[in-house]
């Protein structure tokens, strides 16, 4: 029982690293954004890439998937996202859709479709047992790292420049830009670092979720239960989201593996009727 | 201006857009002609018919109520499994499949609906698409009633009216399908041109300026979203029996995703966007089939990605000019 807690966690961080990025641009520019699983998908196959064609070692593949996501993201958002932020939602949720279903298609054509592996290193290998729980070496690994990553970039939030222009920003665009913050070059930069992360989270996430090119469209909801549920002015809301999704889906797929996703898409259903504006919504003026 | 005055003035406004103007009905004249046109092409003109109709439900909510969704396949394949099992197990009348298939979906939009009328846009867009993934869910899980995902297999359907036959050729499909979609268009005319559907538009253009001016706000929505919903059980239905077959495929989020590609081709609010729209998708995606069968979605998305960041207005012009003309053509008939 306590090893699928564990599975599950591993799987929430996973899911976190994921998703943060998504919710923190849909909560500066107010934009959906559901194409942010096609930034993960091409971390993902970055590192898978890497590995396979140029021999890298995993661990290096990891910041390659990072910085390739990045930069298409910061590339995209200059050139096509821009002219997207007045638009409705609607029109927004259109647009990304057609992202996705053209960066399906695309890796579909480019790549086949077919499931992709990595072969993780011989020390990532495995699981060991503390007392009495089984603990898989990878999922310890994913758990450090996002971990740190969490911590880091709560940090980044709370206690640094960035951060602090990032939340006047995020909690009121207009008044951030008359106090000289220069809001839109700050979201570029949270773009590219949403996207990196999105790429970072899909090389991780290969292993546990897998990899091909209908990714994109699989997890879509997954991003966006993470993100409607965590609410989108902090990091914790999407963490404590992004652990509950992954503690559930795992535990509901083990013992009840004939509902399947439904529990997750219920739970979903459930939350946003009880909780409209998030799990842990501040009251806002 | 006195109230019963301005009465007037709103009645004589709801008869004038009630009126037919010419280019409806060569439009409704080339769409029963259609059959002997391209007789080769009945199974696609069905499909049209169809996508149409499914086009013409969202459409209700979007253009008119502005209800955003991502989940109308949701009531498609209600519909569509609700016809197929009942005729599968119960008649294999085709109309008394239709009468089901809108039943059961458009029940489900009004269960919906209170979960759908709260929040934003934004929780909406979420709902629906929740919704719509939890019927997938349910039709893949309780595989010995729908067949899973080997698709409900071995529909029988019945002659129509119990004087046609559903022939090869998709002849029969096709006639029934449009007759179907005509007579369900003239019911939405109707609604949309009546206080009803001012109601409706007035809270789509500003929610709390209707509930001030005593529109119950909530009732009306929800009556429309279920009415569309039903709508989209209808298309379900006839897609079910014309095809005689029902898979998974009709719950699928694309379904959703091409619907309002659909739409955004037609454009919203006139009740002919999803007509016009349904025609040209079915035309774009047929012609992109022959040539890069498996990649069409990436064509799909490109266009999806084109229209919205601006190829809209060039269409939608080029469609107000040749409306325009029209008109003009009309009205130099009627003199």
């Amino acid at each position: 029982m306590l090893t699928i807690l564990f599975d599950g966690i591993a799987y929430g961080m996973v899911l976190f690293v994921l998703g943060c990025g998504l919710s923190v641009t849909m909560g500066l520019m107010n934009f959906v954004n559901l194409a942010h699983g096609a930034f993960a998908m091409l971390g993902g196959y970055v590192a898978v890439l890497a590995m396979q064609r140029l021999g890298l070692p995993f661990l290096a593949s990891l910041p390659l998937a990072f910085l390739a996501a990045a930069l298409v993201g910061i590339v995209l958002e200059r050139l096509i996202y821009r002219p997207m932020y007045a638009k409705s939602h609607l029109d927004q949720v259109m647009f990304s859709i057609g992202l996705v279903f053209m960066a399906v298609a695309g890796t579909d054509w480019l790549m086949g479709s077919t499931q992709q592996f990595i072969r993780l290193p011989v020390w990532l290998q495995g699981r060991f047992e503390v007392a009495g729980i089984g603990i898989g070496r990878y999922r310890l690994f994913v758990i450090a790292i996002c971990g740190l990553l969490a911590v880091s970039l709560q940090w980044g939030f709370t206690r640094t420049r960035f951060g602090s222009r990032l939340r006047a920003a995020v909690d009121d665009a207009r008044v951030a830009r008359g106090l000289g913050i220069p809001v839109s070059r700050l979201f570029a930069l949270t773009f590219a670092l949403g996207s990196g992360l999105a790429g970072l989270g899909g090389a991780l996430g290969v292993e546990l979720m897998g990899l091909d090119p209908s990714f994109p469209l699989k997890f879509m909801i997954y991003f966006l239960i993470v993100v409607t549920v965590g609410g989108t002015s902090s990091i914790t809301g999407p963490f404590f989201a992004a652990m509950l999704l992954g503690v559930a889906d795992v535990v509901g797929k083990y013992l009840v593996p004939q509902v399947g996703a439904f529990i997750i898409y219920a739970l979903m259903v459930v939350l946003l009727i009880t909780r409209p504006h998030g799990l842990f919504a501040r009251a806002r003026a | 201006m006195s109230a019963p005055a301005f009465e007037t003035r709103v009645r004589q406004s709801l008869y004038a857009g009630r009126r037919w103007h010419p280019a409806e009905i060569a439009f409704w004249l080339l769409a029963g002609a259609a059959c002997l046109l391209f007789p080769r092409q009945s199974l696609l003109l069905n499909e049209i018919a169809i996508l149409a109709l499914f086009a013409l439900s969202l459409d209700l909510i979007l253009g008119f109520a502005g209800i955003v969704s991502l989940g109308h396949a949701a009531f498609l394949g209600t519909g569509a499994y609700a016809a197929g099992l009942l005729a599968k197990h119960v008649t294999a009348d085709p109309l008394a499949g239709l009468g089901v298939g809108m039943a059961a979906a458009g029940l489900l939009g009004l269960v919906t609906s209170p979960l759908v009328l709260r929040g934003t846009d934004l929780t909406r867009l979420m709902i629906t698409l929740g919704v719509a993934l939890i019927l997938y869910e349910l039709a893949n899980s309780f595989g010995g009633l729908t067949g899973g995902a080997d698709g409900l297999q071995g529909i029988m359907m019945g002659p129509v009216l119990g004087l046609f036959d559903f022939d090869i050729f998709g002849r029969t499909a096709y006639l029934y399908s449009l007759s179907v979609l005509f007579v369900l268009f003239l019911v939405a005319r109707r609604v949309t041109n009546s206080p009803f559907g001012l109601s409706l538009r007035a809270i789509r253009d500003n929610p709390l300026r209707a509930s001030a001016s005593g529109v119950p706000n909530g009732k009306r929505l929800a009556a429309a979203y279920a009415l569309a919903a039903a709508y989209a059980g209808a298309a379900g239905a006839l897609l079910a029996q014309t095809t005689q077959f029902v898979s998974l495929d009709v719950l699928d989020f694309h379904r959703s995703a091409d619907l309002t590609l659909v739409l955004i081709i037609g454009g919203a609010g006139y009740l002919y966007g999803g007509l016009i729209g349904a025609v040209a998708f079915k035309l774009l995606q047929d012609a992109i089939a022959t040539f890069t069968p498996q990649y069409w979605m990436f064509w799909i998305g490109l266009f999806l990605v084109l229209f919205v960041l601006g190829g809209r207005e060039i269409i939608h012009g080029a469609i107000k000019t040749v409306a325009g003309r029209f008109a003009r053509l009309g009205k130099g008939a009627a003199r």
